[in-house]
């Protein structure tokens, strides 16, 4: 197990390092450039333009620049935005706990609402709350989620009043909930129909007819029996799902108005401020690769089969 | 795509579908995985709907003159300022109503098809191409040639799409909707790469492969002739689906201002046009919103019936 876990430990590191200079590339190695952008439409002097970016280190070969700025992240310096001079490690701090919160409310509604719908559809397949799961599930997940943002915003704002439609203090659970819902639905159907799929095909095992007949009460054949095998490729979606939450919240922080992640780095782009975009793009790569080891390791967990040496 | 070559192999033989397999002629032949999904499709009523959904989008796609004569870029501010949908009007210009900048909502809906179909379908056919490709090249000749290829996949895997793209698009000045394609292409590969070499690793092991190899047929002929057609099914699965995802994205780009931009006629663009008047014309919205699901779930439910035809281990 250790030793799995040190393997897999270093293969993330070209990963991370892969990813990151991809984006780096994509941010500084294609046309924009932030300085430009800093003086805005006014005539400006070049000498002054190739001092301010020989002082930022833009004057360097790409790569060189990618080293310099990973040397920095390595001791924890995220750099500092051209335009505002704000380190970006405050705006990184400002802006993570609030898309945390946001993440974990709608990872925590998909688990448990898209588990427990898939549990009563899989349980009786090809019955009428069977249908009615699969085609709700495929009506969400057909909406992208602006759409389902925007519906959500209207009927529950502004139609009957019952939330504000927008957050302003994102420290309250009850205003972050509906946007919570939003971002959480597309992943929620997809939980909803692999548990219901992967139940229903499970329900016909070999070892749900031996505990049957071994007369094991119904709650131990499907909570123990059943629920543990059927949970495999939940669990794998699972994994992967968060870094996707966490970028899917640039849709839903816009519509709803959440100073997150999202938010940042969305307007970062707009800004060409790339160590920022760069930081936060960072981070959720590690938060990706963090998880899927995890799941990984969850399926030791679940299924005794897999063991890793 | 998959329909077509199935097409073939029905026709072959459609005189007598069902004596084949009773007593049949002496060649009785058995039905190929191509023609056993045509045949289950042919049944089955979510792909006869969805198909003539997208064959509608693909009609308006391609001749959106027969469905309005008015232009999607007309604006009469002072006659049209967010008049209401007139529901009876049937295809006509106020049928759905006009936008805040007194343009016909339906002629931009029948419009904007074309981008979201042809950032649909562009960005499946690059990426089944590219992906089918280096996943083949990687599951085909292993060692390192699979390591590096794998870790390509992991490190463009590993960067979210939807962010990707935005990094990728807001470097763009110009943003056709070439430019849309080519961007989600390269960010989009890695799952059909992924599906396509774990294919090709489980072909590669046949007899026929072994016995191709041992005629002395050249590695092109045996990766073209025996792998690819063999390995299709599940890539094919996978493109299917991922081709409402993708329509999707481009609505979710555009409406974030990094997709297409105007004067592009684009229903993403529309919902972000919308947006102003949710509160008191909410139809500016709505209208372009549910144009987007439709479409979507058109093709997701034509790709849930070509794997339930292709693969009905899943079902």
């Amino acid at each position: 197990m250790g030793r799995y876990v040190a393997r897999r430990l270093l293969q993330m590191i070209p990963v991370f390092i892969g990813s990151t200079l991809l984006i780096f590339l994509m941010m500084y190695a294609l046309p924009g450039d932030p300085v430009r952008a800093l003086m805005g439409d006014q005539a400006f002097d070049p000498a002054v333009v190739a001092n301010i970016r020989k002082d930022l280190g833009l004057d360097q070969p790409i790569l060189q620049q990618y080293a310099n700025y990973l040397g920095g992240l390595f001791q924890g310096d995220f750099g500092t935005e051209i335009g505002s001079q704000r380190p970006v490690a405050d705006i990184i701090a400002d802006a993570f706990p609030v898309t945390i919160r946001l993440t974990l409310f709608a990872f925590a509604f998909t688990v448990f609402v898209g588990v427990g719908l898939g549990i009563v559809a899989g349980l009786r397949p090809d019955t009428l709350q069977d249908r009615g799961l699969l085609t709700l599930t495929l009506v969400l997940i057909s909406m992208p989620s602006f759409v389902l943002g925007f519906l959500m915003q209207y009927l529950f704002a502004f139609q009957w009043q019952l939330t504000t439609p927008t957050v302003r203090d994102s420290m309250n659970f009850g205003e972050l909930m509906l946007p919570a819902i939003v971002l959480g639905s597309l992943s929620l159907a997809y939980v909803a129909r692999l548990t219901r799929t992967s139940m229903a095909e499970n329900l016909r095992a070999d070892y749900m007819r031996t505990a049957v007949a071994k007369g094991l009460p119904k709650r131990r054949i499907v909570g123990v029996h059943l629920m543990r095998n059927s949970l495999i490729p939940v669990v794998t979606f699972l994994g992967t799902d968060i870094g996707n939450l966490m970028t899917g919240a640039i849709v839903t922080e816009g519509i709803f108005n959440v100073k997150g992640v999202g938010n940042a780095i969305y307007e970062a782009l707009i800004r060409r401020e790339g160590a920022t975009v760069v930081g936060i793009a960072s981070l959720i790569v590690l938060v990706y690769l963090a998880t899927s080891l995890l799941v990984d390791l969850l399926y030791a967990v679940l299924d005794p089969r897999i063991r890793y040496a | 795509m998959p329909e077509k070559t199935a097409e073939k192999h029905v026709t072959d033989k459609a005189p007598a579908p069902g004596a084949v397999a009773e007593a049949g002629p002496a060649p009785a032949k058995a039905r190929s995985l191509w023609s056993d999904a045509w045949h289950d499709l042919r049944r089955n009523p979510m792909f006869l709907v969805s198909s003539a959904l997208i064959a509608l989008l693909l009609v308006m796609t391609f001749a959106p003159g027969l469905f309005t004569s008015a232009s999607p870029r007309d604006a009469d501010l002072a006659e049209h300022y967010l008049q209401p949908p007139n529901w009876g009007h049937f295809f006509a210009p106020d049928w759905l109503g006009y936008d805040g900048q007194g343009r016909s909502i339906y002629a931009r809906i029948v419009y904007g098809a074309r981008a979201s179909i042809l950032v649909g379908v562009g960005v499946t056919v690059l990426v089944t191409i590219l992906g089918t490709f280096i996943g083949m090249i990687a599951g085909y000749f292993g060692g390192w040639i699979d390591s590096l290829l794998s870790r390509l996949t992991d490190v463009f895997f590993g960067i979210p799409f939807l962010l990707g793209a935005l990094v990728v698009l807001t470097t763009f000045e110009n943003r056709t909707v070439w430019v849309v394609i080519l961007a989600l292409a390269f960010l989009g590969w890695t799952q059909i790469a992924r599906v396509a070499r774990g294919a090709v690793i489980t072909v590669k092991q046949a007899d026929y492969v072994v016995a191709a190899k041992a005629l002395g047929a050249s590695t092109g002929r045996i990766l073209m002739k025996h792998i690819l057609p063999n390995a299709l099914a599940p890539i094919i699965v996978v493109a299917t689906i991922a081709l409402g995802g993708y329509i999707a994205a481009e609505a979710t780009l555009s409406f974030l201002g990094v997709g297409l931009a105007e004067p592009a006629v684009s229903w993403g663009l529309d919902v972000s046009t919308g947006r102003e008047q949710l509160r008191n014309a909410p139809f500016t919205l709505i209208i372009p919103s549910v144009m987007v699901s439709i479409t979507v779930l058109s093709f997701l439910m034509f790709g849930d019936a070509v794997r339930n035809a292709l693969d009905p281990k899943l079902r």
